[in-house]
């Protein structure tokens, strides 16, 4: 008989906010051994080119200064590419530091100071001389679209673009109603708080424990025995708390190779830090220019759907994210053409951000259909739902649920949709315009292979663990509302373990898919003891619950009991002792069910945006924001809602205020710094609603929870930039939306 | 940051005799700016002379009726006092609008003065900067140069000085007091920065072993009508793209006397007194405000990025002067 949930759907406080707060909890750079060493990164300062000469003596002769790695007096390293890609690695030849004298990006590390202190260690580095000979370098998206190339498709999870069906250029130039428009996205770089950093220890058996800032522990001890050729029993990664990522740690970066090396030379414990200039030095979120042209008939009838992007990539690897698939997800359309290239650049290859590919993709895509609405003059909302689809036209499957209506009708109803004038212009405060804009979300609801272990103990407290991470989403506390739900049991007798790649296997924390994947495994690890405490308290004689079907025994404060007559009940702990065993153990694997493949799975948005923009000054301010999804069950509402709205925050944040600006006489990221990488700051940010509609999913996973992670942000800087025209009349093209823009 | 010798001054004679002996030596008050500076190995002074036990902290009046400001009273202190905010209050509000209250509560009056720009290739030693190397070529002239100066530039130099107390300071036409080898000296606001030519270098016109003790706001505060106006890429913790310390003194709906000082657009708080003239006795209109405002960005060259802030500061100063005029919004 199925329990009724206690744990599931309640906005339990975060399992690990006491140890946050109070600093109890450490990160990848805080773990400390005696006789740490610290190595100290020295940057490239071109962008291209050779290094002619690197002179250290000068740091060499300080005391306590004990080396200086360069490519001159690295050890032998294997040759093959296979050996240094990771498992979010896309197709190419991935970035070796200290590999040989040649220079592809501005910012790559070319030295590595260790010394006894970190203040050494930082004063040592800046002593060491390095004379390069500089080639032309190029980091200029638009100069190079010209040399766009269709990319190997070799990324994990990559869905290549629809192959085109109907005639979309065709019907575009016949249709009644078109728009034709080219959309430009920057740079923008991740920013988590805590910088990554690796401390390795380097132990006395000669082992390697290393803490490393990671959203995949096993990702990273792959690279490192790869790498340096080590078995794995001999290197442990641990991450138990990462101070966000955002997709920053999906591969394993400079810093954990440096910090390896140096340890494994040195046979010493080394730390090493990257400054926050350096967290500028290796993935982002690649630069875009894409043409979305939409044609209709009068009626608001989509007929053509045409996405194109251009994305960066770097010179040595193909990055790739899925940019123009959305459209004719989200739209039926009987013409579409999607098309997808990347031009490489001198800059380092792009890694996934926050809903890559969707938070831009979706941003031109419903900024698109904005100025179709406009011109069509049809409400936005209305347009959406005339070309509403109820079939993933992509593949043609359905979905296995999509609830985006509601979101719609949910998130127009709080906003005040209905009261707007579709004229722009036409709302007005003082010196401010005001503007009221809309625009969907979507993004996958995916599900991937993960193992759990869970441990009964006699004491009653009950030990879930797989080698997941925790960016800052929840993990821990949504991890430990399942195992405690499964079992009948308080939160407080539950503790679950993470960031350890001693622990059972689970993928890369990224895509929004940790609840669906790993929190499956933990719910079927859970019910797997639970059948065997039930065979217990059945099948002992003088069990209060002897002979009581199994269908018949639910688990809740820490009980079995028989549903029909709750005063039959054993504790946990009586059945294990009936059972003659002192502790339980149960490890599984869960895999997405094969049903799955018939569906489409995603979770969706409707986002809703007030801006006032001063008309003289040019100066945005978005003062309401609200965000309805439908993301299957939500299992804390609590974290959920942190999620989206911290997705929201950073939609704001793209729409209005994040580039990372390139030098390219330079071919340099120029604004590395908080001060001037501008993210929005308490004042900025007002409003924010966050609605969850009902949408029951029995086929996403056998939680029936979609992923938050991710959606929050997709859509929101479409819903800005929608917002800032319809105060202004005036359509900015290009993210982030400055006041010189408007001007 | 590089090794350094700590000297705690007992006196400003000894600070002075400290700083006048070793040619990098810095003096440390907030350290807000300074520390930064040293952790990005754009400064690197041999010593840092502690100044922050000296007895330059008071507030009070001077006799003809103005204010005196120690050079250690924190950017908070001056902000929050209750004769800074009655009798100038557009002094208050301009250092409200700049850093956070953590930065506030530790960086002092006189390192506010001498607060180094925020031009992006100064603080990259990876970049050339004829500021902080002197003849290496300036990036940002050529480069990414959205936060640069527009007015008073040279070739070896676009940068901006960064304060926004400063606008308000060349406003009010403060005196800055300070003391060196040579004795005592004041110098007028409108001479302490410098622009910055072919020393690019040198921020102000300090000597090397001079010392800020005081800053001196005269009797006039235009208290009753005056304003500051930041205009910035968020609403809080930016520096300005563009910023106007405008005050006024009203005799009915005309102007007796303007005082318009730009942040955010030269090498120094930027003035022009023939602008400001242009108001005299004229009523407090647009029409006019605009006048000023033209005449102001007069000579205004843009690199590119920054462009915009010709036409951004000629509105800022409309918009300005019709808040301190109390007019906002009226024809």
């Amino acid at each position: 008989m199925t329990t009724p949930s206690t744990q599931l759907g309640r906005p339990v406080n975060r399992v690990d906010g006491r140890a946050k707060v109070t600093g109890e909890a450490r990160y990848a750079g805080e773990f400390n051994v005696p006789g740490l060493l610290y190595g100290q990164v020295v940057s490239s300062t071109i962008a291209r080119g050779r290094i002619k000469s690197i002179d250290a003596s000068e740091a060499l002769r300080l005391p306590g200064v004990l080396r200086v790695f360069t490519h001159e007096n690295r050890p032998s390293l294997p040759w093959f590419d296979r050996k240094y890609r990771d498992d979010d690695a896309p197709s190419g030849s991935p970035f070796r530091p200290l590999h040989n004298d040649k220079v592809v990006y501005s910012g790559q590390p070319v030295a590595l100071v260790v010394a006894e202190t970190f203040e050494l260690a930082r004063h040592a580095a800046s002593l060491v001389r390095i004379e390069y000979k500089p080639d032309s370098h190029e980091t200029d998206l638009r100069a190079q679209r010209k040399k766009a190339y269709a990319p190997r498709q070799g990324k994990d999870g990559f869905e290549p673009p629809p192959k085109p069906w109907g005639h979309a250029d065709k019907a575009l130039d016949k249709a009644a109603v078109k728009v034709d428009a080219e959309y430009e996205t920057p740079v923008e770089h991740h920013n988590p708080m805590e910088p990554h950093a690796s401390t390795v220890i380097h132990e006395d058996d000669g082992t390697l424990t290393i803490y490393d800032k990671t959203q995949g522990v096993l990702n990273s001890q792959t690279y490192v025995c790869n790498v340096f050729d080590l078995p794995k029993e001999q290197v442990r990664v641990r991450s138990p708390f990462v101070g966000g990522a955002f997709g920053s740690g999906l591969r394993p970066q400079y810093q954990l190779f440096l910090a390896v090396l140096a340890a494994r030379e040195l046979k010493r414990s080394v730390r090493v830090t990257l400054t926050r200039e350096q967290m500028f030095t290796f993935g982002h979120r690649p630069a875009t220019l894409q043409r979305v042209a939409l044609g209709a008939s009068a009626d608001g009838t989509l007929e053509a759907l045409i996405h194109e992007a251009v994305s960066e990539t770097s010179s040595f690897e193909d990055y790739i994210e899925v940019l123009v698939n959305w459209g004719s997800m989200l739209y039926r359309c009987d013409n579409v053409r999607a098309d997808y290239k990347v031009a490489a650049l001198d800059c380092y290859t792009p890694i996934d951000m926050r809903a890559p590919g969707a938070a831009i993709g979706v941003y031109a895509l419903e900024s698109a259909m904005d100025e179709l609405a406009h011109a069509l003059r049809m409400d936005p909302i209305a347009l959406r739902l005339k070309n509403y689809s109820e079939r993933d036209q992509n593949k043609d499957k359905p979905y296995s649920s999509k609830e985006l209506r509601a979101c719609y009708q949910q998130g127009a109803e709080r906003f005040g949709w209905a009261r707007r004038n579709p004229e722009p212009r036409s709302m007005r405060e003082g010196h401010e315009l005001v503007g009221w804009g809309m625009a969907t979300g979507i993004w996958d609801a995916m599900q991937q292979p993960a193992s759990a272990k869970a441990v009964l103990g006699l004491d009653g407290r009950l030990v879930v663990s797989s080698a997941t991470a925790d960016i800052g989403t929840g993990t821990y506390t949504v991890m430990t509302q399942i195992a405690a739900d499964t079992l009948g049991l308080p939160i407080e007798s539950v503790t679950f373990k993470l960031g350890d790649s001693s622990l059972p296997m689970a993928p890369l924390e990224g895509g929004s898919w940790t609840v669906a994947s790993v929190g499956s495994a933990v719910k079927e690890a859970c019910e797997k003891l639970r059948e065997q405490l039930v065979t217990f308290a059945r099948k002992t004689k003088g069990s209060p619950l002897a002979g009581v079907g199994a269908e018949e025994v639910v688990f809740a404060e820490g009980q079995l009991r028989n549903a029909s007559d709750p005063s039959r009940a054993v504790s946990i702990v009586e059945a294990m002792r009936l059972g003659g065993v002192t502790h339980l153990e149960e490890q599984t694997s869960a895999v997405p069910s094969p049903k799955q493949q018939a569906y489409t799975r995603c979770v969706h948005s409707a986002v809703f945006a007030e801006v006032k923009v001063d008309e003289a000054l040019g100066t945005v301010r978005v003062t309401r924001v609200v965000s309805a999804v439908a993301g299957g069950r939500v299992l804390n509402p609590k974290t959920a809602r942190s999620q989206v709205m911290g997705g929201v925050v950073w939609g704001i944040s793209m729409a209005l205020h994040e580039e990372t600006a390139l030098d390219h006489t330079l071919g340099r990221f120029m604004n590395h710094n908080y001060a001037e990488y501008h993210v929005p700051v308490n004042a900025d940010v007002r409003d924010i609603d966050v609605i969850f509609v009902d949408e029951d999913d029995t086929v996403v996973n056998p939680l029936g929870a979609k992923g938050l992670g991710e959606i929050g942000i997709v859509g929101v800087a479409a819903a800005v930039a929608n917002a800032v025209f319809h105060a202004t009349g005036r359509r900015v093209r290009g993210l982030p939306i400055t006041l010189d823009k408007l001007l | 940051m590089n090794r350094f010798s700590y000297v705690r001054a007992r006196d400003a004679r000894e600070a002075v005799d400290v700083v006048s002996a070793h040619p990098t030596a810095r003096f440390i008050g907030g350290g807000t700016n300074l520390l930064d500076l040293m952790k990005e190995h754009v400064t690197h002074p041999s010593h840092v002379v502690d100044i922050t036990r000296l007895p330059l902290k008071g507030i009070e009046d001077t006799p003809d009726g103005g204010l005196r400001i120690g050079a250690l009273v924190t950017n908070s202190e001056v902000a929050w006092n209750a004769e800074v905010k009655r009798r100038y209050p557009l002094l208050s509000k301009a250092i409200l609008a700049g850093a956070s209250p953590q930065l506030r509560n530790m960086a002092t009056t006189g390192g506010n003065l001498l607060q180094r720009t925020r031009c992006y290739y100064f603080y990259d030693v990876g970049t050339p900067c004829n500021k902080r190397e002197p003849g290496s070529g300036c990036g940002a002239k050529t480069g990414f140069n959205r936060i640069h100066a527009i007015l008073g530039t040279s070739e070896q130099c676009i940068a901006t000085h960064p304060s926004d107390m400063c606008v308000a300071l060349a406003a009010l036409e403060a005196v800055v007091r300070v003391t060196g080898k040579d004795g005592e000296r004041a110098i007028p606001f409108a001479d302490f920065h410098r622009l910055p030519g072919d020393t690019p270098q040198l921020d102000t016109n300090l000597k090397p072993d001079e010392l800020i003790t005081a800053v001196e706001l005269p009797p006039e505060g235009f208290a009753a009508h005056s304003t500051y106006l930041k205009v910035r890429d968020r609403a809080s913790y930016a520096f300005a793209l563009v910023s106007v310390a405008a005050a006024l003194t009203l005799d009915g709906g005309h102007v007796r006397s303007a005082r318009v000082a730009l942040g955010g657009v030269a090498h120094k708080p930027w003035r022009n007194p023939e602008a400001e003239a242009l108001l005299t006795g004229k009523p407090a209109t647009r029409e006019h405000f605009q006048a000023v405002a033209d005449a102001l960005v007069r000579g205004a060259k843009g690199f590119g990025h920054n462009t915009f802030k010709i036409e951004l500061a000629k509105r800022s100063v409309v918009r300005a002067l019709e808040e301190a005029a109390g007019r906002e919004g009226q024809p």
